[in-house]
């Protein structure tokens, strides 16, 4: 067992190359999945919480529901979409690290607007009255209440940056963990461990929660400093 | 824009009547103070000025038109202050209203100014004191130039020196032409301010009158007891 966790250390203080390009892999496939959830979810949970329309609820309780969607059936959906015989075969995505982004920003972008849906409606609550007697278009008030929110929506996208990363089981299906190609943490790590490789296992997992006590230590700061400075 | 008249408006949500007919005519210049008890409906009334009510009867004509020609302002009791700085707060107001960033600066530099806050337009507008924040709400209302500017008790939990300072702005901004019509609890405030008074009760307007003669006079029986200081105790116990 010691011997295991030195090696697994070796891996890690040596920069082992195939560590380091899972690694890399897996940051570049999250960040994006996280980038265009971001860009989707935000806006939107912020649309839907300044926003009356009827099935209002319905909206907030498919989002809120969809924060809890199972990354395999996320997996299988997109293998269907993206395989030859599926509508988007033709892209010839499927088992690339696009499939994983795809993959992952669908499991990322409800979670996003859900939050931000919370975090936005509770502002808006405050604000809306004095918003709405400047005249400002609906528009003008999403952007408002995502810039005066911004601090507890940063935490909300490190939230949705760990769901990413510590996902396996959509990556897996749509990327085929391929050595070097479509290879994250996640799957290596499954990988590894039923191959009884465990030194690989244990230094990908250390850095897995590495990158994941990181993110909650800035997330963290961020919201200190911010209520230090802005109040 | 003016007069604005107000024909028997109603807002009355749930069937309980905040408003229950109101009548008022006023003018396109000087102070207005609403005055009157808790639950008259003063907020409610600016609040469907504002446009932030739909009312649920009555008329409203400003100048003959169904709507206001000109911008309208208003100052919450508690404004709302984003988490950044003094300008950025001060320019929020403006945003609506398309103007290049030149001219956005100009005005904010210019409202910081004449409120005594140009020295702190770069800090957090959240870390101002309570008169601090109130004198920045209305350079934010200042800065959209209106006709209109509605007060909502804008010194409510304010020190005397942090009121006399907000009262010297709200007259500074009378004299660049707005029209302003504030609701307040202080009588002495009233005196000092106002160029008429409007009192109501129960969700109507029972006197309208020149500041002067509403203290020295008062036509109504709730007026005399309001300015006796009795009227909120006597409503209370009636309740």
């Amino acid at each position: 067992m010691l011997a295991t966790l030195l090696e697994a250390l070796s891996l890690l203080t040596h920069l082992d190359a195939q560590v380091v390009g899972i690694v890399s892999l897996s940051l570049q496939v999250s960040v994006g999945a996280v980038i265009i959830g971001t860009v989707i979810g935000l806006p939107l949970g912020a649309w839907v919480a300044v926003s009356e329309f009827r099935g209002r609820a319905a909206v907030t309780v498919a989002l809120n529901g969809m924060m809890g969607l199972p990354s395999v059936v996320v997996g299988i959906l997109v293998y269907l979409t993206l395989s030859r015989s599926g509508p988007l075969g033709s892209l010839g995505l499927l088992f690339s690290p696009t499939a994983m982004v795809i993959a992952q920003s669908i499991l990322v972008t409800p979670l996003l607007a859900a939050l931000s849906r919370q975090i936005v409606e509770d502002a808006w609550r405050d604000y809306a009255s004095e918003l709405r007697s400047f005249g400002f278009s609906r528009w003008q008030c999403v952007t408002t209440l995502l810039y005066d929110c911004r601090f507890s929506l940063v935490v909300t996208v490190l939230a949705g940056l760990g769901r990413a990363m510590s996902e396996v089981g959509a990556v897996m299906i749509v990327g085929g963990n391929i050595a070097g190609f479509t290879r994250v943490m996640t799957t290596a790590i499954a990988l590894e461990t039923s191959k009884g490789d465990l030194a690989l296992s244990i230094a990908l997992g250390l850095v897995l929660i590495a990158a994941i006590l990181a993110l909650n230590v800035m997330a963290h700061g961020l919201r200190q400093w911010a209520m230090r400075k802005y109040g | 824009m003016f007069p604005l008249r107000l024909t028997d408006v109603r807002f009355q949500p749930n069937g309980r009547a905040l408003l229950a007919g109101v009548n008022l005519e006023l003018g396109g210049e000087g102070i207005s103070v609403i005055l009157g008890p808790n639950g008259a409906g003063k907020t409610v009334l600016l609040s469907v000025l504002a446009g932030l009510r739909e009312r649920h009867g009555g008329e409203l004509s400003w100048g003959g038109r169904p709507q206001p020609s000109e911008r309208i302002a208003f100052v919450f009791q508690h404004p709302m202050l984003l988490r950044t700085s003094v300008a950025a707060n001060t320019a929020l107001g403006l945003k609506p209203l398309g103007l290049s960033a030149l001219e956005v600066e100009r005005r904010v530099a210019r409202v910081l100014e004449r409120v005594g806050l140009a020295h702190r337009a770069g800090d957090a507008a959240r870390h101002l004191s309570g008169g601090e924040r109130q004198r920045l709400a209305l350079a934010r209302a200042w800065a959209v130039q209106p006709r209109l500017l509605l007060l909502d008790e804008p010194t409510a939990s304010l020190d005397p020196s942090a009121t006399e300072a907000v009262e010297a702005i709200v007259r500074e901004i009378r004299t660049e032409g707005a029209k302003i019509l504030m609701t307040s609890h202080n009588l002495g405030q009233a005196m000092r301010l106002a160029d008429d008074v409007i009192f109501m009760t129960g969700g109507r307007v029972r006197e309208h009158t020149a500041t002067a003669k509403f203290f020295s006079r008062p036509q109504s029986d709730e007026a005399k007891l309001f300015i006796q200081g009795e009227l909120p105790w006597r409503i209370a116990f009636n309740d």
